[in-house]
C-alpha cells in the first residue's frame, strides 16, 4: 500500500492524523528551520518526543522537516534541530540544503534522510546525486512533473518517491522561488514563510475588498464575493491589455483521482499538504485518503464521493500531473 | 573586483545574439557565461551562434563558461546537459543535476539559481570542484560577507548579482504561453516577442514582475550601484551583469568605471533603466532601492 504522509502543525493535529489512519506524519520545530514557520504552529522538543511516542505506540512514523536553507553563520541552529530529532527517535528527517545533508550524513549516519520538495530534485540525475552523495532514501518530488515523467524517473532510481496529493499548490519549482522575499523580505528558503500574514493589509475601496502584500495589490474582489488569501503567485494581475491570474488561479491541488496512476508510476508515498490546517480538516482528509489508498491496494475503485467532499465549494486542480497544466 | 556577464535569460534571435557577443569583445568584463538557461525549446534557434561567440570572447581574453539549464526535466534536456562537458569549457551549474555529468574534481562554476545559502553548502561544492560561485540574489549583505570569507578560505571566487532583472522563480508552467492561451508544448515561441521579458503590473498599476517563458523576474532592475564599496569590503570578487537589450557594452563600462572610482552611484544609476532595486542586499525587501534614501 502507498504510504500516507500527513501534516501535523500541532501535537493535537498529530494525534488526529494518527487516529484517522496516517501511516506517517511530518512536523517541524517552532523556529526558522522548517518551511511552515507560522506563528502558533509546530513543536517544542518535548512535544516532538511525546508525539513520536504517541505515533510509534500506534504504528505510525514521524518525519521531521528541517527543510529551510540554513543562514550563513548560523548553521548550528539547524544542526541542533537534526540532533534533537534523531535523539527524540524521529523515523527520518526531511532536508533540502546540500550542506545540511552533508552534515547529517556525516554526524548521524544511522538517521534516515528524505529529500525535501524544497530541493526540487526534478530528474533522475539530481535524485541519484543526492542518493549517492548523502544516502538519501526517499525524494519528495517537486510539483513540476507529469505522472508519466514520475514513472520514467522511478525506472531510473533506486530510492523511494513521495508526491503531493492534496492541499496547497506551489506553482513555482519549490525552494527556487524568492517572490515572497522580493515583496516582504520573508521567504520560504530563508525564513520558512511565503506571503506572510504580517505583511498583508486589507482595505475597502469603492465596494471592493482589496488585499495587498508588502504594499502590492494581489486581489481586488467585490465585497460580497469570497476573498482568497493573497498568496503572491495566485494573485490577479495585468499584462498589456490582459487581466487575470497570470501565474495560477486561487486553487489547491487535488490528485486523489490520480491515486491508481501514481501507484502504477511506482510512487511509494502520498503527501498531504497543510501543517497550518486545523485538526478537524486533517482528520477528514486523512480518513478519505486512507480509504482511497486501501481501495487502490485492494484493486477496488476509488471512494469518489468521500474524496469529492474534501474540495466542495473550492477550486481544485491536478496541477502539473496533467501535461496541459504547463 | 571585476565583472562577469551572465547568460542571457531571454529569447533573442540569432542576429541579436551574434551582435551582443561581438559587442562584449571590447567591453571591460573579465568573463562571460553563455548558453540557454531558461527553455531548451529555444536553443535550436540560436545555438549555431555559440561556437563563434566563444571564439570571439576567448580571442578577446575573456574567461568563458557555458551554462546548464535551470530546470532539467526531459530526457533531451539531460542529454543536452551531458553534452556541455564536451565543449571544453567550464560548466556553470544552474541545476544541481548537471553535477552528475561533471567528473569528480573537475572545476566548475555555480550559478545564481543554485541554493548556496551557507558555508556547509559552499564547502561541499568546493570539495566537489566548484571554483566560482555566483551567490543567490536573495541573500542579505550579512550572509554575503560570511560566504565571501568562507569562499576565500576554500579558494572559491565569490560573485554577487550586480545588475539586471532579478531571477525570482522558475516553473514547470510557461507563463508566456498561458498569457496567449496556449500550453507550453504549443507555445509558438511567443516569449521571443519580449526581449526583456513581458511586464506584469498589479491591478493598481504598480510595476511588479516580468515573465519570461517559465521564468518569473522582477520588473525592477537590481543594481549594486550603491553597494560597490560594501561588497568589496565584504570580500566579493566579482559583480554579475545580466544581459538586457540596448547598449550593453556601455553598461559594462559604467560598472567598470564605478568600481574604478570614476563614476558616482548617482551617475551610474542615472544611466540605467528603472525602476531600480537593491533591497535583497541592503533593504528589508528585495524591491527596495537605496537611491531613494540617498
Amino acid at each position: 500500500m502507498m504510504e500516507l504522509v500527513c501534516p501535523a502543525g500541532t501535537p493535537a493535529a498529530l494525534r488526529a492524523a494518527v487516529e484517522a489512519g496516517a501511516h506517517a506524519v511530518y512536523c517541524g520545530f517552532a523556529d526558522e528551520t522548517n518551511a511552515r514557520n507560522f506563528p502558533g504552529l509546530n513543536f517544542s522538543r518535548e512535544e516532538l518526543a511525546e508525539g513520536i511516542s504517541h505515533a510509534h505506540a500506534r504504528g505510525a512514523k514521524v518525519l521531521v522537516a528541517i527543510n529551510t536553507f540554513p543562514r550563513a553563520g548560523a548553521e548550528a541552529i539547524w544542526h541542533r534541530g537534526i540532533a534533537d530529532a534523531a535523539r527524540a527517535g524521529a523515523d527520518a528527517v526531511i532536508l533540502a540544503d546540500l550542506g545540511l545533508l552533508a552534515h547529517a550524513a556525516e554526524a548521524h549516519p544511522d538517521l534516515r534522510l528524505h529529500l525535501s520538495v524544497q530541493a526540487a530534485a526534478a530528474n533522475p540525475d539530481a535524485i541519484n546525486l543526492y542518493a549517492s552523495a548523502f544516502g538519501v532514501r526517499r525524494v519528495v518530488l517537486p510539483r513540476v512533473l507529469t505522472v508519466d515523467e514520475i514513472a520514467a524517473i522511478n525506472r531510473e532510481i533506486d530510492v523511494e518517491t513521495e508526491v503531493f496529493a492534496f492541499g496547497g499548490l506551489c506553482v513555482m519549482a519549490e525552494g527556487r522561488c524568492s517572490l515572497s522575499s522580493y515583496v516582504t523580505g520573508q521567504s520560504p528558503n530563508m525564513n520558512g514563510v511565503c506571503s506572510p500574514a504580517s505583511h498583508v493589509v486589507y482595505s475597502e475601496e469603492g465596494g471592493d475588498l482589496v488585499s495587498r502584500l508588502g504594499g502590492f495589490t494581489i486581489h481586488r474582489t467585490p465585497k460580497a464575493a469570497p476573498a482568497p488569501y493573497p498568496t503572491l503567485c495566485k494573485g490577479c494581475f495585468t499584462s498589456d491589455e490582459q487581466t487575470g491570474h497570470i501565474f495560477e488561479d486561487p486553487v489547491s491541488l487535488d490528485a486523489s483521482h490520480l491515486i491508481p496512476q501514481l501507484a502504477r508510476a511506482g510512487v511509494s508515498a502520498l503527501k498531504i499538504e497543510g501543517r497550518q490546517r486545523s485538526r478537524a480538516y486533517v482528520a477528514q482528509v486523512v480518513r478519505a485518503f486512507r480509504a482511497a489508498v486501501e481501495a487502490e491496494a485492494a484493486g477496488q475503485p476509488m471512494p469518489a464521493s468521500a474524496l469529492a467532499r474534501l474540495t466542495e465549494g473550492q477550486a481544485a486542480t491536478a496541477g502539473a500531473y496533467a501535461k496541459t497544466w504547463r | 573586483m571585476d565583472l562577469t556577464v551572465g547568460p542571457n535569460f531571454f529569447f533573442w534571435d540569432a542576429a541579436a545574439v551574434r551582435q551582443f557577443y561581438r559587442s562584449l569583445a571590447d567591453a571591460p568584463v573579465a568573463r562571460v557565461v553563455l548558453g540557454e538557461v531558461i527553455c531548451s525549446k529555444r536553443l535550436p534557434f540560436w545555438q549555431d551562434e555559440i561556437p563563434a561567440a566563444v571564439e570571439t570572447l576567448l580571442a578577446a581574453g575573456k574567461d568563458v563558461a557555458v551554462t546548464s539549464l535551470a530546470l532539467i526535466t526531459l530526457k533531451r534536456e539531460r542529454r543536452l546537459t551531458a553534452d556541455l562537458i564536451g565543449m571544453g569549457l567550464p560548466v556553470e551549474v544552474n541545476d544541481l543535476s548537471a553535477l552528475r555529468h561533471i567528473p569528480e574534481g573537475a572545476p566548475f562554476w555555480v550559478g545564481p539559481l543554485v541554493n548556496v545559502y551557507n558555508e556547509g553548502t559552499l564547502r561541499w561544492l568546493a570539495r566537489r570542484g566548484a571554483v566560482r560561485v555566483c551567490l543567490p540574489p536573495e541573500l542579505p549583505l550579512a550572509s554575503v560577507a560570511v560566504l565571501a570569507a568562507a569562499a576565500r578560505e576554500l579558494g572559491v571566487a565569490a560573485e554577487v548579482w550586480g545588475h539586471g532583472k532579478l531571477p525570482l522563480a522558475i516553473s514547470g508552467r510557461c507563463y508566456h504561453a498561458r498569457l496567449h492561451d496556449r500550453a507550453k508544448d504549443s507555445c509558438q515561441f511567443v516569449c521571443g516577442e519580449d526581449p526583456d521579458g513581458r511586464d506584469v503590473e498589479t491591478l493598481d498599476g504598480q510595476k511588479f514582475l516580468a515573465v519570461n517563458g517559465v521564468q518569473t523576474l522582477s520588473q525592477s532592475t537590481a543594481s549594486m550601484a550603491w553597494q560597490v564599496e560594501r561588497l568589496r569590503d565584504a570580500g566579493v570578487d566579482a559583480l554579475r551583469l545580466s544581459p538586457e537589450t540596448g547598449d550593453f557594452a556601455a553598461l559594462c563600462r559604467g560598472y567598470a568605471d564605478r568600481i574604478a572610482g570614476g563614476l558616482s552611484p548617482e551617475a551610474l544609476a542615472a544611466r540605467l533603466r528603472g525602476p531600480l532595486s537593491d533591497g535583497f542586499l541592503a533593504g528589508s525587501a528585495g524591491v527596495e532601492w537605496s537611491g531613494v534614501r540617498a
